[in-house]
């Protein structure tokens, strides 16, 4: 049976998350179709298009898909569904909102946020902040599942799948976008940066964080990212939370700075390749995961590393 | 309007749990409980609704064994009205069950609205209000950082991966809540007290009708990989040489 991936899009290109989505997807077996559910969204259709593994693009244009909202999109994910063995989307706060209504409907269990695949019906995924990895298997005829994108290394291009065109579902009418506020920036994203600067309450207001931070961002290409604390007292806005709660990240390199290292953060960030912690404790537990750790004054240690690089 | 705000007992945030040695699950003898902490942000903003005049009652429930009551007393301490528990006994609770049993409820109770935590922190699943909202028919708002009735209307603020929206949603709607919705009051010593004499019902799966048994098995929990940290580096200096000569990460 077939596979079917729903993509994260912004009409314009795919979203990192959907190359991970469909590495999980190649690992269960069978033809993989990739849904694009957008308005104008040929130009996503097209990298999806271009995707390695991708046997099929069903694009499905309508007005009704230019905010992704999940009533619809769920709707069109069902009028779909029969004929799929799986059906996959990013754990992002996109496939988050969507997939446990096509789960409900469908009369199935979700599988949330796996980080491997062990077999077409049994898989892994953390619980407890990832203190603990519970291996599940599912019973149910069609499995949903959303997957942990730092788990999964993206597919490349060299596909070059046919762009089907799919009817849309009518329309829900049920929810109205009101408007977005969303962070622009010229880093990389969060999600697929290679190195992270994140920064938490040791930095004591937004703007020593931006004094500190954003030049040791500029120097090596990263991301920016921060604790719940540096969010909750609004240092930055909250689409930079690393956590159980907020992001989860697994860069080449995580600076963590003034960052205590909380079960919730590390919860976010524990996979990280090489991470450093620059914190004046020398009992922080964050040292406790970091490779190389910098007992030291962040207000003086940052511009040092700043003037070293 | 009536607001209907399901709470779950899980194992308190400060506590890090060990996985057990024979690998069937994680160790919760002797373990404090709490309430989810994203339901104790859910039932402040269904008390403040009513502290506004803007809800008539506030109901929660909670599904689960009946040390759920706990939770429940909690809640009513906060500033709920009246408290019901699906009593499951040890039976193991997953999302779509939990769903089906709140999609029982609101039939009995026909609430307006329904405020639930955006996930559980034991679980993680981050499923149940929006399977709930799917098995309703109804509009959801997830991951809420803000909201607003006005005009039989939500207008709900929603913390997503690039920054905010806002969604208008019609009632009876789902909201899931997110950490910076509220912040949760402190139930005071007479609160806490007077929680003690509010209704709390008690029901079970079979009166309501649903069937709750598990979708998916559980094989194992075991362990995650441990990772070797704790190295200390001298000074700024030998930080950049070890990233470039040792981890090769610059
Ligand atoms: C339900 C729930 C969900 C949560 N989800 C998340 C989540 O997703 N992500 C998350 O991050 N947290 C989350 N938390 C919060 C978490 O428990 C911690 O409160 C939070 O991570 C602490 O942030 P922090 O490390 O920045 O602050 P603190 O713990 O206050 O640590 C600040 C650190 O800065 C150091 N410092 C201070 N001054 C200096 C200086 N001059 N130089 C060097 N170091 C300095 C201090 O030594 C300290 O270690 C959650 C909590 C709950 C209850
Ligand atoms: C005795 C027992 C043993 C279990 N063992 C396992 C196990 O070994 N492995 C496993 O994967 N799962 C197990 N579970 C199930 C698991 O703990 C969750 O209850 C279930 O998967 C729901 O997922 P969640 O809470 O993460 O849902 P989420 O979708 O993350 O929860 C979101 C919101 O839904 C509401 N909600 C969720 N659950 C309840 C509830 N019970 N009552 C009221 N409101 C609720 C709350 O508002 C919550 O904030 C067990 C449950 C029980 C009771």
């Amino acid at each position: 049976m077939a596979i079917l991936v729903i993509a994260e899009h912004d009409h314009a290109s795919l979203k990192a998350a959907t190359r991970n989505t469909l590495a999980a997807a190649a690992r269960l077996g069978g033809d993989i179709h990739l849904l694009v559910a957008g308005s104008n969204a040929a130009a996503a259709a097209q990298q999806g298009a271009a995707c390695a593994g991708v046997a099929k693009v069903l694009l499905a244009d309508a007005p009704q898909y230019a905010e992704q909202g999940a009533e619809n999109v769920a709707a069109l994910v069902l009028s779909l569904a029969s004929g799929y063995s799986h059906i996959l989307a990013p754990a992002s706060t996109f496939g988050k909102n969507f997939m446990p209504r096509v789960a409900a409907l469908l009369d199935v269990a979700q599988i949330s946020d796996i980080v491997a695949v062990q077999s077409a019906d049994t898989f892994v995924r953390p619980i407890y902040a990832g203190n603990a990895l519970a291996t599940v298997q599912s019973a149910d005829p069609v499995k949903v599942i959303t997957v942990r994108g730092t788990a999964f290394d993206p597919v490349a291009d060299g596909g070059s799948a046919p762009v089907e065109a799919v009817a849309g579902a009518a329309d829900s009418g049920q929810s109205k976008l009101l408007g977005r506020e969303l962070t622009v920036s010229a880093r990389p994203e969060l999600g697929a940066a290679k190195v992270i600067v994140s920064g938490g309450r040791g930095l004591g207001s937004g703007d020593k964080y931006r004094e500190l931070l954003e030049p040791l961002a500029d120097k090596l290409g990263a991301a920016l990212g921060a604790s719940r604390a540096a969010v909750d007292a609004g240092f930055v806005p909250n689409d930079f939370q690393v956590g159980q709660t907020g992001k989860i990240v697994a860069p080449q390199l995580y600076l963590a700075i003034g960052i205590s290292g909380a079960i919730q953060h590390l919860a976010g960030m524990k996979d990280s390749k090489v991470i450093v912690a620059i914190n004046k404790d020398p009992d922080a537990p964050i040292f406790q995961v970091a490779d190389y750790g910098l007992v030291a004054d962040l207000n003086e240690a940052v511009p040092q590393l700043i003037a070293a690089l | 309007m009536k607001v209907l705000v399901p709470v779950k007992r899980v194992v308190d945030y400060n506590v890090k749990v060990r996985v057990k040695a024979d690998e069937t699950g994680v160790d919760l003898a002797n373990v404090k409980m709490s309430m989810n902490p994203f339901d104790e942000i859910a039932v402040e903003e269904a008390v403040r609704l009513k502290e506004a005049g803007l809800a008539t009652e506030v109901v929660v429930v909670s599904c689960g064994p009946a040390a759920c009551q706990e939770t429940l007393r909690t809640a009513l301490a906060i500033g709920a009205d009246r408290a019901i528990l699906v009593d499951c006994g040890e039976t193991e609770l997953q999302p779509l069950a939990v769903a089906k049993l709140l999609k029982a409820v609101c039939a009995a109770e026909a609430p307006q609205l329904v405020v639930c935590g955006k996930q559980a922190i034991d679980d993680d699943a981050n499923q149940v209000g929006q399977m709930l909202a799917a098995l309703q028919g109804w509009p959801q708002a997830t991951f809420a950082s803000k909201l607003v009735l006005a005009d039989g209307k939500a207008q709900v603020t929603r913390e997503i991966d690039g920054g905010l929206e806002t969604l208008e949603i019609g009632l009876p709607a789902v909201v899931t809540t997110d950490l910076r919705l509220n912040e949760p009051r402190y139930a005071s010593l007479p609160n806490i007290m007077k929680a003690k004499k509010k209704p709390l019902d008690t029901t079970t799966p079979a009166t309501l009708g649903v069937d709750v048994a598990p979708r998916l098995k559980t094989l194992k929990v075991s362990e995650p990989p441990r990772r070797q940290g704790g190295a200390k580096v001298a000074d700024v200096a030998d930080l950049v040489n070890k990233l470039k000569n040792e981890a090769k990460v610059i």
